[in-house]
């Protein structure tokens, strides 16, 4: 076992024996580091002034994204390279290309939000040399600007994707050294702390069993994108924290005949390409999961463990029948996703387990959508969501899983619109009778993101959507042309 | 002897913002980044946990022992003043005294080793309240008789028998909601004690006097113990015009009493929480107008949430009344604002100042009377346009109106009257198809009157200092925020003098150098200290030529200051001329000063010329509403704005850029929701949601009417651009509006009210639906 958090920052090795597992990045970063590029403007993940990249080796490859510092906890940065706004220079020493193009299209006023805009365009520009519209707003999700309109950066985007020079960026340049650095690091585990306050890094999954066979009770982190604010804005003690997000046997995805099985470390975008190929529909909702920093860090895993109601996963992994797998050092067990959500802040995992896998039955010929609604389109929390299963058999509806998020204490079927649909001619007229029933499924809250009200009105008109949708028409709006 | 030379950076050129680079690179220093002096402690408030009520116990025992901690803050240790008010009505206690008055309110300090422990320790905290009676909103605050928090405002003009005359009336009631600033840097202060009663005070704030006349009020000291400093802010917006006093005179009192310097930055959320923010209004009007559209008499109360003080509520709902007429005449008109005290946050400033929430007012009326006539609400605009000559309903005579060429442009450059038509067809045809997307479109005016309505505050001062290397030292009261105040400044100085920007150093902005200034708010940065600076330069370049012609035996009109300086048929570099200067002992140090003129305003009588111009401009946009959902896209805008001849037409268009999305942002997602125990649970960008890349609009034209001259004679004839485009923003709600009131074949104003969330826009949709 280690007792040494090692990384990359930039152009240093950094060697910590010392750290708490509440320790963010930035204000590693901020304070220890002096490196002030990098800036809080809302320690929750929802500004991407704190944008960083983090770079971490995957199946021996060097892969770099884009993520919140503010809510990264130093700790899971064991074994990756840091990448922070100070670290951009163009191939003369001057201006990056994206950095030059911000300039040149005018796209700072007050400048606070500038560096983690230039730090999500740098991990556009690297991943995706020549984004369309639709890219460089996805690759925007998550950074704030208040002064700008926007237009600018974006303008600055395609700028820097015009200039190009990626074959001569330091990251590409240094890439075989920073990949051997990062080799060098051994996949042991790691125990850091700071007073009574731990932070532990398993080796692998059976150590993680180990781990939490010891610390029943431990805080386990995967992305951090929830247990992130419960440290900033709740100031809870997390300790002792299990870091589960570099274990590669949790990053697994496995296509098998009929099924995918996804390892509850994948994180929503190392899922997108799968999901873009095995469930087309599903594409824009899973684009509305926050913003693009937060679903490079955000684990499937760790959605449905957390038990929220409004998490996006589940509505969709319940309607497509997914089975989740449970580890602890005893064994493992499997459960339908639905019922691991007894009741709000309640889930049916004991101490010492942890959520291992996700397996997702392939769509098959079965009829499929996904909707979320929130006041803003990108990067919101759900008002209401759901996703639709639903098979029919000629003119018959043979099966039909419909479930909610946002619409009770748990993500839940909507039984009887369910009933309302199983068994029914496929007919405008089922979808209707079915937008009726939803209204007895639910007795959602109002809030501060939608009325009770709303979220029935939703709730029905989803149901009318499945049904447009299916007759071909579009009906959607077509946010970039 | 004019000078036909290339100046770099000369006025009127695009040139990028001075700190761009250090933007992107990271080393653009806000207050947090400046380097701290060893020792430097960490200060945190503790704030009310009820809306209302008496504190019967205080116990911060645990506080005091939590780990780290140096120093615990209470009122009881104020030695000067416990209020902040901005403007002298001493209803703004610092910290709370015996009586909480909205969820939020600051009552003690704790100062720390670290920021961390400071904010841990201010939770162990147990205050113990006797709960009274509250109300969060402003009408139920007006049922409740809590009264005003500062004397309301009537304008009158004109017969208001009108109102019964005219052919037709009506009467309705808008709401229109608040507004977070949401600066991406949030409040901040770093104070750094000095000797004897002096202190230094490092603060992201458009109003370092205000600043300075508060630390100095609270410590007890006089303004020439206490220095403001700030390089720049990430973002003001109005929410750093007084906003930022709370922390700066806690960090100045911590750091005077610890002798240690003492950093205070809320988290997000506790900014939210304490700060004031754009004042949301309850409007309930009456309009008489006739059968084509004309307005007779205009009638208005405005009910405004103010919050638990003052603050600057009172000139904020002044504005929200002198900008009730928008770009249109009434011919009789009374309208009454209701300053209402509630138990909420003491809203604020913010960019428009009251000044859009009028406006909404006015477009809502004109609206209303477009859809019971049946007409193209563009129409009714420009029918009831103010023109030259006519009175508003404070009295000042409009002089420069130029929208009937703004709308002739735009219309002509959107294409207007053929889109509405296909936006007419595109929703007949969804009527009969079942489609499920509408659409709507929208060309909406501003007139937006400049100055500051306290005429005192309609001045400015600069200091130029020339060194003999010939290098130049350009400071203003001015601050730079983000909105490029220092640039064109620099701009207008590297004119004058006729030597290129690089040689011009952009200084901090600090109370030691220009003293008494005002607030960098209200539109007038480079109106007011583009002036002060240019007097300054004229002083330079008078005792220069003075110097020259005595010293070569030209006449003055002989001798042109510039990078080449000439003086008869010599020439010199610049450098070696301000060298000979400084050997001759000429003054190369000069404070230049100005005060708008013209202006003058009588509060009591509601008459007067409150503004020296008024700068104007108008949009076009386009949307698409799924009628599902509630949900929509801005498919379009095109803006024609007026900033006179621009300062700098790169950093302008950015204004109006900006302030449309951020005007947008407002009457769309930006909501602002408290619970019934008074808490704001939009507290944060989670639950906060201003525009992000993907909300702004799919096609965005933004123009500058490159024409337009202000006929005043203001910094090289341009107008103020900081506010006026907020308001463009109002045609895209417009336009959400006529999507929305297609399900009933436009019958009827479907009165959708702000911000038009998705709910809201949904919700009116099914009220319609047949």
């Amino acid at each position: 076992m280690g007792h040494e958090l090692r990384f990359l920052l930039n152009d240093t090795e950094i060697c910590l024996t010392e750290a708490g597992s509440r320790d963010t990045l930035l204000d590693f970063l901020r304070l220890n580091r002096r490196l002030t590029g990098t800036k809080e403007g809302c320690a929750e993940g929802d500004c991407g002034a704190c944008t960083v990249l983090v770079g971490r080796l995957h199946d021996g490859r060097l892969h770099y994204e884009p993520i919140n510092a503010c809510i990264r906890f130093l700790a899971s940065c064991h074994g990756c390279h840091v990448v922070t706004v100070e670290h951009l220079r163009g191939a003369d020493g001057g201006l990056h290309p994206v950095q030059a193009a911000m300039v040149e299209h005018h796209g700072s006023q007050c400048g606070f939000c500038t560096p983690g805009f230039v730090m999500a365009l740098y991990g556009l520009w690297m991943a995706n040399p020549r984004p369309d519209m639709l890219a460089v707003e996805t690759a925007l999700q998550g950074n704030l600007c208040r002064c700008t309109g926007y237009e600018p950066i974006v303008k600055a985007a395609f700028a820097a994707s015009e200039a190009g020079g990626q074959h001569m960026d330091a990251l590409t340049v240094e890439r075989d050294r920073i990949t051997a650095a990062l080799q060098a690091i051994p996949a042991e585990r790691v125990e850091v702390s700071r007073g009574q306050d731990r932070a532990i890094l398993p080796a692998d999954a059976a150590d993680l069993a180990q781990v939490l066979a010891q610390n029943p009770n431990a805080t386990i982190v995967a992305g951090a994108t929830d247990v992130g604010l419960w440290v900033t804005k709740f100031l809870r003690d997390i300790s002792p924290a299990v870091f589960i997000g570099h274990l590669a046997d949790l990053k697994r995805i496995e296509i098998a005949p009929g099924h995918v099985t996804i390892g509850a470390g994948v994180t929503y975008s190392e899922f997108e390409p799968f999901l873009r190929q095995h469930f087309p529909e599903a594409v824009d909702y899973w684009l509305r999961i926050g913003g693009w920093q937060v679903r490079n860090a955000g684990t499937i895993g760790g959605n449905v463990a957390n038990g929220s109601p409004i998490g996006e996963t589940p509505p969709l992994l319940i309607a497509l029948g997914a089975t989740l797998r449970l580890r602890s050092a005893e064994g493992t067990r499997e459960l339908p996703v639905e019922d691991y959500f007894i009741e709000y802040g309640k889930q049916d995992r004991r101490p010492g387990e942890f959520v291992e896998a996700i397996t997702v039955p392939l769509k098959g010929q079965a009829r499929i959508a996904a909707y979320k609604v929130s006041k803003r389109h990108h990067a919101d929390i759900t008002a209401s969501a759901a996703a639709f299963r639903v098979e029919t058999d000629g003119a018959t509806i043979i099966d039909a899983r419909v479930a909610f998020g946002g619409m009770a204490a748990t993500p839940k079927r909507a039984t009887q619109a369910e009933a309302a649909l199983r068994g029914q001619p496929f007919t405008a007229e089922t979808f209707e009778a079915a937008a009726r029933a939803v209204a007895n499924d639910f007795q959602p809250l109002s809030d501060w993101r939608a009325s009770a009200a709303y979220r029935q009105q939703l709730a029905a008109n989803f149901f009318r959507r499945f049904w447009l949708e299916q007759q071909g028409a579009d009906h959607r709006l077509r946010r970039v042309e | 002897m004019k000078q036909d030379v290339f100046v770099k950076g000369a006025a009127h050129t695009p040139i990028t913002h001075d700190s761009a680079e250090k933007h992107v690179t990271g080393r653009a220093d806000y207050a947090d980044d400046l380097l701290e002096p060893i020792g430097t402690l960490h200060a945190y408030l503790g704030l009310s946990t009820v809306a209302h009520g008496r504190i019967t116990g205080m116990d911060l025992d645990a506080v005091r022992k939590a780990p780290g901690v140096h120093l615990v803050l209470t009122a009881a240790d104020i030695p000067g003043h416990n209020d902040i008010s901005p403007t002298g009505l001493h209803d703004e206690p610092l910290l709370a005294e015996g009586e909480v008055q909205f969820h939020g309110q600051p009552i003690f300090a704790v100062v720390a080793e670290t920021r961390d422990q400071a904010r841990r320790a201010c939770q162990l905290a147990r205050v113990e309240y006797q709960e009274l009676p509250f109300a969060i909103d402003a009408i139920s605050a007006r049922d409740a008789g809590m009264g005003y928090v500062t004397k309301p405002l009537k304008l009158a003009r004109g017969d208001m028998a009108e109102l019964d005359r005219a052919p037709r009336r009506m009467s309705g009631r808008l709401t229109v909601g608040g507004q977070e600033h949401f600066y991406l840097e949030s409040q901040i202060a770093f104070s750094i004690p000095g000797e004897d009663d002096e202190v230094v005070v490092n603060v992201s704030t458009q109003h370092p006097t205000e600043v300075q006349h508060m630390v100095a009020h609270v410590l007890g000291v006089p303004s020439n113990a206490v220095v403001v400093n700030v390089r720049r802010m990430g973002g003001g917006f109005g929410g750093k015009e007084s906003q930022m006093n709370p922390f700066a005179c806690i960090s100045a009192l911590a750091a005077k009493k610890l002798g240690r310097a003492v950093k205070l930055r809320p988290d997000r959320d506790d900014d939210f929480a304490i700060t004031g923010k754009r004042h949301d209004f309850v409007i309930d009007y009456q309009v008489g107008y006739d059968e084509t559209g004309r307005i007779h008499a205009v009638d208005a109360d405005f009910y405004a949430r103010c919050g638990w003080s003052s603050d600057l509520s009172g000139p904020v709902t002044d504005r929200a009344l002198f900008h009730a007429d928008n770009a249109y005449y009434y011919p009789a008109v009374e309208l009454r604002s209701h300053p209402l005290k509630t138990n909420t946050c003491s809203n604020t400033a913010f960019r428009g100042f009251g000044g859009p929430q009028g406006v909404v007012m006015a477009e809502r009326v004109i609206e209303d009377i477009a859809y019971a006539l049946g007409r193209d609400p563009l129409e009714i605009r420009k029918l009831n346009l103010y023109e030259n000559g006519q009175l508003t309903p404070y009295h000042q005579e409009v002089e420069d109106q130029i929208l009937p060429r703004i709308f002739e442009e735009l219309e002509a450059s959107s294409d207007y009257h053929a889109r509405r038509q296909a936006v007419l067809d595109w929703n007949a045809r969804a009527q009969e198809q079942g489609g499920a997307i509408r659409k709507g479109i929208a060309l909406t005016p501003v007139k937006f009157g400049i100055s500051f309505t306290a005429t005192w505050y309609n001045q400015a001062g600069a200091l130029i200092h020339i060194y003999s290397d010939g290098s130049i030292h350009l400071n203003h009261g001015g601050t730079e925020m983000g909105q490029g105040l220092n640039t064109k400044v620099a701009q207008v100085v590297a004119e004058a003098l006729g030597v290129s920007i690089d040689r011009i150093k952009i200084t901090k902005t600090t109370t030691e150098k220009v003293p008494n200034t005002s607030a960098t708010a209200a539109s007038s940065g480079s109106d007011l200290n583009g002036m002060a600076a240019l007097d300054a330069c004229r002083q330079l370049i008078e005792r220069l030529t003075a110097f020259a012609a005595k010293a070569r035996d030209v006449p003055p009109e002989l001798v042109s200051i510039g990078e080449t300086v000439q003086i008869g048929t010599e020439e010199m570099p610049f450098q070696d001329f301000i060298n000979t200067a400084y050997l001759a002992r000429v003054q190369l140090s000069a404070a230049g000063f100005y005060k708008t003129p013209k202006i003058h305003w009588d509060r009591d009588t509601g008459r007067g010329r409150p503004f020296y111009y008024f700068a104007y401009g108008a949009a076009c946009s386009e949307v698409s509403v799924d009628t599902l959902t509630g949900e929509y896209v801005i498919e379009r805008a095109d803006l024609l704005h007026d900033v006179g001849r621009s300062l700098n037409p790169a950093l302008d268009k950015g204004q109006v850029e900006g302030a449309f999305v951020q005007g947008t942002g407002w009457l769309t997602s930006e909501e602002l929701w408290w619970d019934d125990k008074g808490r704001l649970r939009t507290h944060a960008p989670s639950t906060y949601k201003i525009p992000l890349a993907s909300d702004r609009p799919k096609v965005f034209n933004v123009q500058l009417a490159d024409w337009s001259v202000n006929r005043e004679n203001t910094i090289k004839r341009s107008k103020a651009v900081g506010e006026p485009p907020f308001m463009l923003g109002i045609s895209v709600f417009q336009a959400l509006n006529m999507a929305v009131a297609s399900f009933n074949g436009y019958a009827e104003n479907p009165r959708i009210d702000a911000p038009a969330t998705p709910e809201r826009v949904l919700m009116a949709i099914e009220r319609l639906r047949p």
